[in-house]
């Protein structure tokens, strides 16, 4: 070193200022970035690039959802529900229609109950197949594997608009059955597309696992114990591929599914690639459901002995479905009036996001991305 | 021993195999092109597509029209202006008057029925709570306008779509709820039907119970012939 620059380096250190020198950076990632799936910040310090806190902020997506629907009819907020997670409307519309059909009880018929199956399957198939597709997006495979996942899930959407009239906002599920039933034709359709998609699923596979930079990105990052899980609540794909098996389609059998043979896939590591397998295998599983449904299906009505008005005597409850994401509920108090006193709705995304911070620290900013890819989020839902 | 970089190969490999096959396969090849929507730009709104691969199918909603009968639309409107679908909106996009006669009578219809498409999400519930079938989704896309503010707004007359319409877009549904409604119909009338058919017997007789109650104030010990009627 030469004389002149190591006075430099003494003069520098004289000017140095001691709170500077702790040097930890604060970044705010978001609310608009690539990153976060919609508006979400990720408040993070970093100590060089490892991540040493992360405060998650939202509510940038705010939109009254509870509060309005308490000032509206019980039916009336059933299209508001398909804007909560808004990939996977039917799911939602369920978990609705299910906890208001415990306060006025509603005979379903039995092919509204199988079309109920095949829809939240294929909806499964939709937010999984675009979750893998974004979760590889965040680790820097910009397109391709999206673009397929996409190629698929407009397989799907299209079938969604077929039935229901949407491709995305379905408005689907009624109290004690489904709007409409199904065209002439559709279970055609989706029989095809159901048989097609295990070809996807292995091409899909091909291309992604055993890649090693998809290995060397998730294995080991933004670990989730078992325990841990359970105590923070998490529900759904993150909670399995820590090792605990739930899943409220096996606990509760709501709708039908005890007619059906699947398994429940459990990760061991609970880390970013065991999130990620899992969606692909309970694809696999899904589909199993869908080839039982889409041949048992029988003919009939699709709509219940439903009253006009919906207006049920005062008592309250909490119904809830196996969502994509985890577990869906919505509690409701009725108070004998046509509208819900107390509209409540449990979002699994939203509680699933609180253990972000234990899973991102000590891993690098870029992990970050990735294991808030792994949750998956949906802000629609989050912030409601 | 594992070759480092093989999954990434392997991965190459169904990449170039979706390209090479984006070309011959024709299933692939009808969903990797971009559909186009229904209507060709400067179309008439009435005209329907007839290619088979537009995403607008015959179940495809979009915003709600107001059906009417016959050729004249304020002769055959369907809408009674009973304001059911106003209060069970869930945005609250839909604004309606009743409409009176000089006389001040309702007279069963809206002096005012707007829609704003801007708040409108297309829920389809203003549908289902119709008693009256007046109102139907449409399936018209291309609604862009210039203006923000009223551009959107659309009134009772832009609203206003003939029964035929329907069937040509919904062809399916349409003719559901015209079996339905024919039906709905022919139970009403034939119920009526009972009602005057009762009412009439009652109304014989009570006159004729009336008729026996006259002849026998005078001449108390005449028989009722009329009571057997
Ligand atoms: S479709 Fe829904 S939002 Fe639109 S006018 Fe009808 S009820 Fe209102
Ligand atoms: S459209 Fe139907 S519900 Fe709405 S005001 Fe007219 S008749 Fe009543």
């Amino acid at each position: 070193m030469s004389a002149a620059a190591a006075t430099a380096a003494a003069s520098y250190s004289l000017v140095r200022q001691p709170a500077m020198e702790t040097g930890l950076l604060e970044v705010s990632m978001g609310p608009h970035h690539p990153s976060t799936h919609g508006v979400f910040r990720m408040d993070v310090r970093l100590d060089g690039e490892t991540v040493v806190a992360l405060k998650p902020v939202f509510g940038y997506l705010h939109r009254n959802h509870e509060k309005l629907a308490e000032g509206m009819s019980y039916l009336a907020s059933m299209p508001f529900t398909d804007r909560l997670d808004y990939f996977n409307s039917m799911t939602n519309n369920w978990a609705y229609a299910l906890a208001a059909e415990q306060l006025l009880p509603i005979e379903v018929p039995e092919r509204a109950q199988y079309l109920r199956v095949i829809m939240a399957e294929l909806t499964r198939l939709v937010n999984h197949t675009s979750l893998v597709g974004f979760f590889l997006n965040d680790l820097g495979a910009l397109g391709t594997p999206l673009l397929y996942a996409f190629r698929e899930r407009e397989r799907i959407l299209d079938l969604f608009e077929q039935a229901s009239g949407a491709r995305m906002m379905c408005n689907y599920f009624r109290f004690g059955g489904l709007r409409c039933d199904v065209p002439e034709g559709w279970l055609a359709r989706a029989r095809a597309v159901v048989d097609a998609f295990p070809r996807f699923l292995d091409e899909f596979e091909k291309l992604l696992c055993e890649n090693e930079i998809v290995l060397a990105r998730t294995q080991r990052v933004g670990v989730l114990s078992g325990a841990q899980a359970v105590n923070a609540g998490i529900t759904g794909p993150m909670l399995r591929a820590s090792g605990v098996n739930y899943d409220l389609r096996k606990v509760d059998r709501y709708g039908i599914y005890e007619r059906f043979a699947f398994r429940v896939p459990l990760g061991s590591a609970g880390d970013c690639y065991d999130r990620f397998m899992i969606r692909l295998l309970e694809m696999r599983e899904s589909l199993k459901i869908l080839d039982a449904a889409l041949r048992d299906i029988p003919t009939g009505p699709v709509m219940g002995n439903a009253p006009r008005v919906f207006k049920p005597a005062a008592s309250e409850t909490y119904g809830r479905v196996e969502s994509p994401k985890g577990e869906l509920g919505f509690y409701l108090i009725a108070d004998g009036t046509t509208k819900p006193y107390r509209y409540r709705v449990r979002p699994p995304s939203f509680i699933n996001l609180t253990v972000l911070e234990d899973l991102c620290v000590g891993h690098t900013i870029a992990d970050a991305v990735v294991i808030l890819g792994s949750v998956d989020i949906v802000l629609g839902e989050v912030d409601r | 021993m594992r070759l480092l970089g093989f999954g990434i190969l392997k991965g190459m490999a169904v990449t170039l195999e979706n390209f090479v096959r984006s070309y011959f396969d024709r299933d692939r090849r009808h969903h990797l092109f971009t559909k186009e929507y229904a209507w060709e730009p400067g179309a008439p709104a009435e005209v329907l597509p007839a290619r088979a691969d537009t995403t607008v199918t015959a179940h495809s909603r979009n915003f709600p029209i107001l059906l009417h009968d016959g050729a004249d639309p304020m002769g055959g409107i369907r809408c009674v202006a009973c304001q059911i679908c106003e209060r069970e909106c869930p945005p609250q996009c839909i604004y309606i008057e009743k409409d009176y006669d000089e006389q001040g009578k309702y007279i069963k219809r809206p002096a005012i029925f707007d829609i704003d498409l801007s708040v409108c999400m297309s829920c389809q519930i203003c549908v289902e709570v119709c008693p009256f079938d007046a109102i139907v989704m449409d399936s018209q896309f291309e609604l862009s306008t210039a203006n923000r503010f009223g551009g959107l707004l659309q009134h009772r007359d832009q609203l206003l779509k003939s029964n035929e319409y329907y069937h040509r877009i919904h062809p399916e549904e349409a003719r559901a709820r015209d079996d339905r409604m024919a039906q709905e119909k022919a139970e009403k009338e034939a119920k009526q039907a009972a009602a005057d058919a009762a009412k009439k017997k009652a109304a014989e007789a009570k006159a004729a119970a009336e008729i026996a109650a006259e002849k026998s104030k005078p001449e108390p010990s005449a028989p009722t012939a009329g009571g057997a009627a």
